[in-house]
């Protein structure tokens, strides 16, 4: 486990930072404007593998439903758009609030549990939703449903230009990690980090384990529901897969690769797996066994994932 | 009342075959503490591989049997090469490395097989109906109801009565003081190993000409079997069997009556778009319950 936050914290995201605001130019300048779809992808995934970063990494509830918050966000948004409601700054943050109320009836049943336990029951709920959302006829069903357009930006900003849409993610992107960063090094994240050590101790210290855990699960959640918001502006569609249990386990696999309780674990293991899955599906029809290969190498060389190994090279 | 009765008996089936899946699983995580999502590979090669056999063999029976024997083998190397390496990993690593399996696995599968699902037809002795005091059922369902009988019954001998079955149950009750007790905890891993992929194989070939035989087939029956496990309690193969019969009974019992229960109370329109949704959703709805009331499943193998 990472010991708390010095590592790799604020030079990595200054890091990506400048990398990720000059991207756009760079893939202009070499004809592959492309890419900038690509990256506003990684990036929206990045903040969903984040959030359930939030739990996973730092609270220890491994939490295998993520997707369907996702999935929440996404279908607000399409929701209110379809009765008329298409401004972002009513949309998203809608999508946020109910996937963080969702959140919190979710929790308040599954973190009775732990461990194993906990996995299932979050996978439960999530699969719970799926068929709820298959069933939706009026939204579409089993085959979702389009959007008309994006959600419309404030200040005149045009959200059908990919370019516009990809700083608008990155901002999003950048404030979500800026608060993550906050909230893992506040009193609250400390608290969480050393209930993920040893929750017996912070019960008996006194620390109210179960509101702070379910803090945690709900602030991820909303995040998750921002997310979503912007998977469905950027698809320009919603479908009950978005909830699928194999969403939340890619987003599960981004966490692990990138590093589990890294701060910026999420972000890149986000990269390192749609990357991988662009690069060689392109490649070849067959390109899941080669990603297949790379994953389990990761495992074996990279045990917690792929930010754990400046830190190995360093110290040999 | 036919109807019931009828689906009754799908659900006992359809609960018995999960049995098989689960048993292996109870006990890789049961003994080893270790999550294997590639458990349905296994499956899914089974029923591939029995499919592929039936023509040049000519014969069901035979090509079940092959498929049986490669995909034991096949787990015993997976086990020897791969697995191995990962019990002594959180079960993060563990949920990454053979989620990693599951994707070489289907995509060789696929590169073998190809991408079309595969028709594998019934034995040509139960491909007729059965009378049942006045109800026509399929009697290759009943044979898989019988097999799968006959393998839950032996499964329980070999763990109740047998050494090898003690050294499992010491093995899943408390790992250390089994290996202190002087079990060869390794050799019987891969034992177990073995047979669990030979319990995925015996579901495989018998579900092939009832589901279809494609790729992906073992992650969909893969997440039940996880929810059977933990209902019935984590190693115990009591708590498989009686979890599997529970879900296979809900889940297929609950797509026949639910919507029929719910016509009577709510408008025709209505039962005909919750029914579905409600049959789907019912197994889920048991495990969060069980897990509510009963935090460590049904028959906790762990005191």
């Amino acid at each position: 486990m990472a010991p708390l936050d010095q590592i790799l914290g604020r030079r990595t995201g200054a890091v990506l930072l400048a990398l990720a605001l000059a991207f756009p130019l760079g893939a202009d300048w070499l004809g592959q404007g492309f890419y900038v779809d690509l990256a506003a992808r990684i990036m929206i995934f990045a903040l969903a593998a984040s959030s359930l970063n939030l739990v996973m990494g730092f609270g220890g509830m491994v939490c295998f439903g993520h997707a369907a918050f996702l999935g929440i966000g996404a279908y607000t948004v399409a929701i209110l758009m379809d009765a008329g409601v298409d401004a972002a700054w009513i949309a998203w943050p809608a999508a946020t609030a109910v996937a963080a109320l969702a959140a919190w009836l979710i929790g308040v049943v599954s973190l009775r549990t732990r461990g194993v336990y906990f996995i299932m029951i979050t996978l439960a709920f999530a699969q719970m939703l799926y068929y709820v959302f298959v069933s939706l006829n009026a939204y579409g069903g089993d085959d979702g449903m389009p959007l008309a357009a994006r959600s419309a930006l404030p200040f005149g900003l045009d959200a059908s230009s990919d370019l516009t849409f990809y700083y608008v993610v990155l901002a999003i992107l950048a404030g979500a990690m800026w608060l993550m960063q906050r909230l893992v090094n506040a009193r609250f994240g400390r608290a969480l980090q050393a209930i993920r050590e040893n929750e017996t101790r912070m019960e008996a210290i006194g620390y109210p384990v179960f509101r702070i855990k379910l803090a945690a699960f709900v602030i991820a959640g909303g995040a998750a529901g921002l997310a979503g918001a912007l998977v469905a502006n950027q698809a320009g569609m919603v479908s009950p897969g978005l909830m699928y249990w194999t969403q939340s386990g890619s987003l599960m696999i981004m966490v692990i690769l990138g590093g589990v309780g890294y701060l910026y674990g999420g972000v890149v293991g986000a990269a390192l797996l749609l990357v991988a899955e662009e690069y060689l599906s392109g490649l070849t029809l067959y390109w899941q066994l080669p990603l297949g290969i790379l994953l389990l190498a990761a495992v074996l060389y990279a045990r917690n994932g792929a930010l754990s190994l400046p830190a190995r090279w360093r110290h040999g | 009342m036919s109807t019931v009765i009828e689906s009754a008996l799908n659900g006992v089936q359809f609960g018995l075959m999960l049995s098989l899946l689960a048993a292996g699983l109870t006990l890789v995580f049961g003994i080893m503490d270790m999550i294997n999502l590639a458990h349905g590979s296994l499956y899914m090669f089974g029923a591939y591989l029995t499919a592929a056999l039936v023509e040049p063999t000519g014969s069901f029976l035979l090509a079940m049997l092959v498929a049986l024997l490669a995909t034991a083998a096949l787990g015993m190397l997976l086990e020897t090469t791969v697995l191995r390496t990962l019990y002594q990993r959180d079960h993060l690593s563990q949920v990454l490395a053979t989620f990693a399996l599951i994707l070489i696995g289907n995509e060789v599968v696929r590169m073998i097989w190809g991408p079309q699902p595969r028709r594998l037809a019934l034995p040509e002795l139960f491909s007729g109906p059965v009378d049942l005091a006045g109800i026509q059922y399929p009697s290759y369902r009943l044979l898989v109801i019988g097999v799968g009988l006959a393998v839950a019954l032996l499964l329980y001998l070999v763990v109740a009565r047998t050494r090898v079955g003690m050294w499992v149950r010491a093995g899943a009750s408390n790992r250390e003081m089994a290996t202190v007790m002087g079990v060869d905890i390794k050799r019987l891993f891969t034992l177990v190993f073995g047979l669990g992929a030979l319990l995925c194989a015996v579901a495989g070939a018998l579900l092939g000409p009832l589901l279809s035989v494609q790729v992906g087939m073992g992650e969909s029956i893969l997440i039940l079997a996880f929810v059977v496990v933990v209902i019935g309690g984590i190693g115990s193969i009591r708590g498989a069997l009686a979890g599997s019969l529970m879900v296979g009974m809900v889940d297929t019992v609950g797509r026949t009556l639910v919507p029929g229960a719910l016509g009577t109370v709510f408008s025709p329109s209505v039962a005909s778009n919750l029914g579905p949704t409600l049959a789907s959703i019912l197994i889920y709805v048991l495990m969060a319950a069980v897990l509510f009331w009963k935090p460590q499943g049904l028959f906790p193998a762990r005191g």
